[in-house]
């Protein structure tokens, strides 16, 4: 995806946290408005409030039960989530998620009918993962096409292998020791499986964006792919890498479902690839790259998951969640701008009180 | 049919240079006769195998499927234009499919007109609110439509409920909308195609049109010029949704029954696909209203051939997937060429 989606101004994509000059005067006030400011802060408070609105509108809210319902629902979503913040932080988009969720599902289903041994499914799976992202990174990166076109392709690629493998049929009769995840919790606590593996795999990709080299090369080649690329960052293989990663995440994703719902069909985990880009965006994570952090993305998920949860115990037609989850979204992506607009406006005043014409850092106004 | 596209390393919109003008015109009609080209060549090698495929009937429910697919592409194409997207379409249309069906019901003996107005009146709603808001508020389309997307839907799912419209309370003219036929042709085929005729004359003949191309190819340069990018780009939102809400009405009249999941799960995904399938550029500033059309048609032809073909409709997905791919990766090596051949020519013509 190209930095530069719309017609938006540079300084409008800037964000919050990045300092001005720091010889401005009022600098300390300014830092401290800027952690008030920063979306991930203002996004803990809501989550706070969801689930005080949760806890004072249903006694359940807090219930070990329904911890494990919330995690349960929305832990497949997250899982993927994750690869997709690293795939937008690198300027890019994965369309073909849920996609590949569904084949997985399918394949599983298939092979399992076929009386192949589960651990031998997991094996081919993986490995399916693994080249569905691998196409989807290659035609990307080698051919360099628009990652929204060839992954609204693959999308339909993928789910279409999903319709040719299964086809009308439905697969249901996994072993109880598998499908027991879409009942049973993690042994002493109240985490669904998928949940569990959520954390783990939070805790994995946090660590490589936030604290390795490659971690700090997604962030440059978001901000600027060809500044990363001089800088001698291989953004190809690391963007294909990432792909990869995005196929085994999702088939992973695709397995944990299918024993969820202890079933396998063509359809499974349909249409949750917007869920997923929604999720992320609402932890804050810039559709333009080079901004975002894990932390976020893992609010975000706390976010969605706890409004849906939130508005299933009291009796709201549940499906209706998507306007908060909507206005959210709007207010995510707002917010940003609120802070540039204001920080231009305070560079004018600024400029006007020295009375001498400085040179201008951020762009026209 | 003309459309511009700025090569990377070449100042857009050089004046003088006729004979690159020639070239990229030339190339530009292979590109849309490349999409004409696979469309009727999936044409022949079905009829050939299954001469039942060309049938008037079998061609008229072809055309009847796939027009508001191609009306909706319409409106898309314009908004992928200006190098913005909107993702909000299948929920406008699944909005004013239930509301303005359900019309019928709720005000006796209401004209079939006023109907459409009204699902117009809906859609251009929605979309001046997406239009407002990436125009004014200068945040990315994909998030603002992602959003709208959203909200609309929950709102469709709020007004719906457990309710829908049933075909019983459609008026027979309604009903009918599909079935007609001039000559032959389904008269819902020949009123999209009028449509999308205008669009696509309104995109490549007039002023306001044309800003578009510029928007999409360079939004500061089109801002510098002078272009008002705020206000075309929420025309152009603004007549994507209002497009979206007539094909919610079409959308009715089709399938008749309505509840709260009118243009299924992925609709607002394979008009997008259907637009770049026809040639326009996801990046905006080329492509035109007609190849998207017929990018639509594509689409919609694979569907019913595979199907009078014996084979199962579960390889439409895969087979529609790879077209994408396929379009796409022909379209870039064709911009990589074009923008080859007028480098060497400029350099002949020591420009």
């Amino acid at each position: 995806m190209e930095p530069d989606r719309t017609a938006v101004p540079p300084q409008a994509a800037t964000a919050p946290g990045q300092p001005d000059n720091p010889k401005q005067a009022g600098w300390r006030s300014r830092i401290a408005t800027r952690h008030v400011l920063r979306w991930e802060t203002g996004l803990a408070v809501v989550v706070v409030a969801i689930g005080v609105l949760g806890v004072s509108t249903s006694s359940e809210f807090l219930t070990s039960n329904n911890i494990f319902n919330l995690g349960l629902q929305s832990g497949e979503i997250a899982i993927m989530a994750l690869p997709m913040t690293l795939i937008i932080i690198s300027g890019e988009i994965d369309l073909s998620v849920a996609s590949i969720m569904g084949m997985s599902s399918a394949l599983l289903g298939y092979l399992f009918g076929q009386g192949w041994p589960l651990p031998a499914i997991f094996v081919v799976i993986a490995l399916v993962g693994v080249v569905a992202g691998a196409i989807n990174g290659l035609l990307i990166t080698r051919l360099g096409l628009p990652s929204l076109a060839v992954t609204i392709g693959t999308l339909g690629l993928y789910r279409g292998v999903a319709d040719i493998v299964l086809g009308p049929h439905t697969i249901s009769n996994f072993p109880a020791a598998y499908a027991n995840i879409g009942v049973d919790a993690v042994p002493h606590t109240d985490l669904s499986f998928s949940a569990a593996v959520f954390i783990v795999l939070a805790v994995v990709f946090g660590a490589v964006l936030h604290f390795t080299p490659a971690g700090r090369s997604i962030y440059a080649m978001g901000a600027s792919p060809e500044a990363a690329a001089f800088a001698g960052i291989r953004v190809k293989r690391i963007k294909t890498l990432l792909y990869i990663a995005s196929g085994v995440i999702c088939s992973l994703a695709g397995v944990l479902l299918t024993f969820r719902l202890s079933t396998s069909v063509n359809s499974n985990g349909l249409g949750l690839e917007l869920d997923v880009v929604a999720v992320v965006l609402l932890g804050g994570v810039s559709i333009f790259g080079g901004r975002g952090t894990i932390i976020g993305v893992v609010l975000g998920v706390l976010a969605f998951a706890g409004i849906q949860n939130a508005l299933l115990l009291t009796n709201f037609n549940q499906e209706a969640a998507s306007i908060p989850v909507g206005g959210l979204l709007l207010v995510s992506v707002f917010v940003p701008n609120v802070a540039a607009f204001s920080r231009r406006l305070r560079d004018l005043i600024s400029r006007r009180s020295r009375a001498v014409p400085a040179a201008t850092g951020s762009g026209h106004d | 049919m003309s459309t511009t596209l700025a090569p990377p390393r070449e100042p857009s919109g050089a004046p003088a240079d006729v004979g690159s003008r020639r070239l990229t015109d030339r190339v530009f009609r292979v590109r849309e006769s490349g999409i004409i080209a696979v469309l009727a060549l999936f044409v022949l090698i079905t009829a050939v195998v299954q001469p039942r495929f060309v049938s008037s009937s079998n061609i008229q429910f072809i055309l009847v499927d796939t027009a508001v697919y191609a009306l909706v592409a319409l409106g898309e194409t314009m908004v992928i234009i200006t190098r913005n997207v909107d993702l909000s379409v299948q929920s406008v249309l699944a909005l004013s499919a239930y509301l303005s069906a359900g019309l019928f019901g709720h005000v006796h003996g209401i004209p079939i007109p006023v109907v459409f107005l009204v699902g117009l009146g809906i859609g251009l709603a929605c979309g001046a609110a997406n239009g407002l808001m990436v125009s004014l508020g200068r945040v990315p389309s994909l998030v603002v439509t992602l959003a709208t997307l959203y909200i609309i839907q929950g709102i469709d799912i709020l007004v719906v409920g457990g309710n829908e419209v049933v075909a019983s309370s459609l008026p027979s003219g309604f009903v009918a909308i599909p079935n007609v036929t001039i000559f032959g042709i389904p008269w819902l085929a020949i009123a999209v195609a009028a449509v999308i005729g205008a669009g696509a004359y309104y995109l490549r003949s007039f002023r306001s049109g044309r800003e578009l191309y510029a928007i999409g190819s360079n939004p500061e340069g089109a801002q510098l010029a002078g272009i008002p990018v705020a206000r075309r780009v929420f025309t152009a939102f603004t007549l994507c949704g209002g497009i979206a809400g007539v094909g919610g009405v079409l959308w009715a009249a089709q399938y008749q029954t309505i509840n709260s999941s009118a243009g299924g799960t992925n609709f607002s995904l394979i008009v997008i696909a259907a637009v770049v399938v026809g040639g326009v550029a996801i990046f905006g500033g080329s492509g035109s209203a007609v190849g998207a059309a017929i990018g639509a048609l594509l689409l919609g032809t694979i569907n019913v051939a595979l199907d009078v073909l014996g084979i199962s409709d579960f390889w439409d997905q895969a087979i529609a997937g790879f077209l994408l791919l396929l379009a796409i990766t022909l379209d870039r090596g064709i911009s990589v060429r074009l923008a080859e051949a007028l480098r060497k020519r400029s350099a002949r013509d020591g420009t």
